[in-house]
């Protein structure tokens, strides 16, 4: 069996990802240094039927994804920063109306225009905590290319399931990187379909009435079972309510549908951590640095482990503490000035054992830089 | 079949103010529904925020009210994503040229098979009656105590401007003209747009005097005129109502299905 194998960058990595996970709509706006997402789309999409738009701002860009999304369509936009700024009002209301989507955002250097060329992982509170009033959303990142593929490929999986957005963060370095990717089997990653309602025609459909499973499904705008969809407070039926008790029902239904999910949405790898007694903690493409720095120093008898988290929200607060629990210390390694490391102090046992070892000056965080900083944590100087 | 068909009595009564032009609108627009016979499943509802928005829960479509200001940019993903589908973009003044103006002048350029209704009375009413971008100068508002010094765009003109196929205005007062148009559109192959002048007695008429609704009605009859008709000649302060542009020229979807053909004939030789 020949192995279909490609030398790519992360930014097409995740438009061919996209494809085998069944997208066949994409709307975007042009910015770096995501841009290469929309290109090969534009190029991919039609051929196989697919639509493409380029919108005329990010904002529109998430709104027909979500209009898309509706007729039944499985689609996705990809943004960076100031795009991802834009589109968080209209990623509440796709949480809040329960339409799964995809948004991709490489990240890049902020606040403001920042550093449109460079990576950072200064996103990944924004991804959390962006748009407004209380919600839960699922943000998922990965490191290399093959797992990035296999990440994204679950991203619309699940959107799919929990019907809601699911953020993918991607950053400068991993977007823009080249390296191997062998392109998995039709079937070899599970896709989930679009899970449709049985209720026949002329039998009242609750679109926002939950399974016993707690999946909702859904019926295709244009098909035979016509509803309303609003970001206001709604009813099963999708209308609109002031009602306490619906109201009540609600938001814990969006925060319980994740937030009681923890287990099964975390995605992970772990390296050298039964006897670590240093444990870096890493996600994205500085988890690229942090896995080659523990590699190295095993060499030398020093016992580092890495665990790279692949699901950030949820934060997956469960895991984190069992795997830490015998280690002397806790460096969460990441490109901004210390979003994850928060989350870590939270549910390690002892939060002085916590440290941040991070970059942020546009650069990409080496393994040279992490080794110097690990080193002064231990007091043995640079 | 009666209008009452194609409502949704569950979420009767309204919200709108005893005396609001938006009611008229509603019925007129199911009217032309009716007329053309189109299917309930064929057609989709989307609007954004505001007192006309509120219109998308009362009609027995495929219905989305979405956030303020963005109701072309979901309704351009829903007709692109199924081009069979007739899609209605009801909107307010401010929802469709302030905070959506961006949205609305880019629909016009890119052509799409929407029809859009931009229903102008010339504030904003569920927010308490500030000014908006047609509200035009000398006009109290709760935003402009001492009146309003913005200019106010021409929801025509920027139409023909940006580029929409099909162009036409009317009043809440000229009802079976709100039909005749908002039939005309929905038939048009193209991104059309109709505007209708509509009255809010409760913060544009009662601030600024104009009486109660019957008088703005008699507002809207007064002072308009069919487009291209001699009183608006001798009296060019009228505001002229009809058909302004129709053109026939391929809409984005069709365009985009040649695209389709383009890159699955270069795939296949």
């Amino acid at each position: 069996m020949t192995q279909d194998i490609k030398f790519i960058q992360g930014n097409e990595v995740c438009v061919e990802a996209a494809l085998y996970a069944g997208l066949d709509f994409f709307a975007g706006y042009p910015i770096t240094p995501s841009s290469e997402i929309a290109e090969h789309m534009a190029v991919r999409l039609p051929g196989i039927g697919g639509k493409f738009l380029q919108m005329e701002d990010e904002i529109s860009s998430i709104c027909a994804i979500t209009g898309a999304s509706l007729t039944g369509h499985k689609a996705m936009t990809a943004t960076s920063g100031p795009g991802f700024s834009l589109m968080q009002e209209a990623l509440g209301y796709a949480i809040m109306t329960e339409i799964p989507c995809v948004i991709t955002n490489v990240q890049r250097g902020g606040p403001s225009t920042g550093l449109p060329t460079h990576g950072s992982q200064g996103d990944v509170n924004q991804a959390r905590w962006g748009t407004h009033g209380d919600h839960a959303i699922i943000a998922l990142t990965a490191s290399n290319h093959q797992d990035l593929f296999q990440i994204t490929v679950e991203a619309f999986n699940l959107a799919e399931t929990y019907r809601t957005p699911v953020i993918l963060l991607l950053d400068e370095m991993l977007g823009h990187m080249r390296e191997k990717l062998i392109i998995p089997k039709v079937d070899e990653i599970p896709v989930v379909k679009r899970l449709r309602t049985a209720v026949p025609d002329g039998v009242d459909f609750h679109p926002y009435l939950p399974r016993e499973d707690g999946r909702l499904p859904m019926s295709d705008f244009g098909d035979k079972h016509r509803y309303n969809v609003t970001g206001l407070y709604h009813d099963m039926w999708g209308f609109p309510t002031s009602d306490p008790q619906v109201i009540h029902g609600l938001i814990h239904h969006l925060m319980d549908k994740i937030e009681n999910r923890v287990e099964q949405l975390t995605r992970y790898k772990e390296y050298f951590l039964e006897d670590a007694e240093v444990i870096l903690i890493s996600y994205g493409s500085s988890a690229r640095s942090a896995l080659h720095i523990v590699k190295n120093r095993r060499k030398r008898g020093e016992r580092l482990g890495l665990l790279e988290l692949q699901t950030l929200w949820p934060f997956p607060a469960g895991l984190v503490r069992r795997k830490t629990r015998q280690a002397d210390f806790v460096a969460v390694v990441e490109m901004n000035m210390g979003q994850i490391v928060d989350e870590v102090k939270k549910v390690v046992d002892q939060h002085k054992r916590v440290f941040l070892v991070n970059r942020v000056d546009g650069g990409f965080i080496t393994p040279e830089n992490i080794k110097d900083m690990i080193r002064l944590i231990q007091g043995r100087g640079v | 079949m009666a209008v009452h068909n194609y409502i949704r009595q569950r979420f009767f009564p309204h919200l709108w103010c005893p005396g609001c032009g938006h009611g008229t609108i509603l019925n007129n627009m199911l009217r032309a529904v009716d007329e053309l016979g189109i299917s309930k499943n064929d057609l989709v509802m989307v609007s954004g925020i505001g007192c006309s928005s509120r219109i998308s829960g009362y009609v027995d479509f495929h219905s989305l009210h979405t956030i303020h200001g963005r109701a072309l940019a979901y309704a351009t993903g829903v007709k692109m994503s199924q081009p069979r589908l007739n899609v209605l973009i009801p909107m307010g003044d401010g929802d469709a040229l302030a905070i959506g103006g961006n949205h609305f002048i880019h629909a016009c350029r890119r052509n799409m098979d929407l029809t859009a209704i931009i229903m102008n009375n010339r504030i904003y009413g569920m927010t308490g009656g500030q000014f908006s971008p047609l509200s035009g100068e000398g006009i109290l508002c709760t935003t402009a105590p001492q009146l309003t010094i913005d200019r106010s765009f021409d929801t025509v003109e920027l139409a023909l401007a940006s580029g929409a196929s099909f162009v036409a205005r009317t009043t809440s007062f000229h009802v079976r003209e709100i039909t005749k148009l908002i039939a005309r559109a929905i038939q048009h192959k193209g991104f059309s747009v109709v505007e209708i002048l509509s009255q809010c007695p409760t913060h544009f008429g009662r601030k600024n005097k104009l009486g109660d609704a019957s008088n703005m009605l008699e507002f809207f009859k007064k002072n308009t005129t069919p487009f291209g008709s001699k009183a608006k000649q001798d009296n060019p302060e009228l505001i002229e109502r009809g058909i302004f542009r129709e053109l026939d020229i391929p809409d984005y979807c069709a365009d985009y299905e040649r695209t389709i053909q383009k890159a699955q004939k270069g795939k296949s030789s």
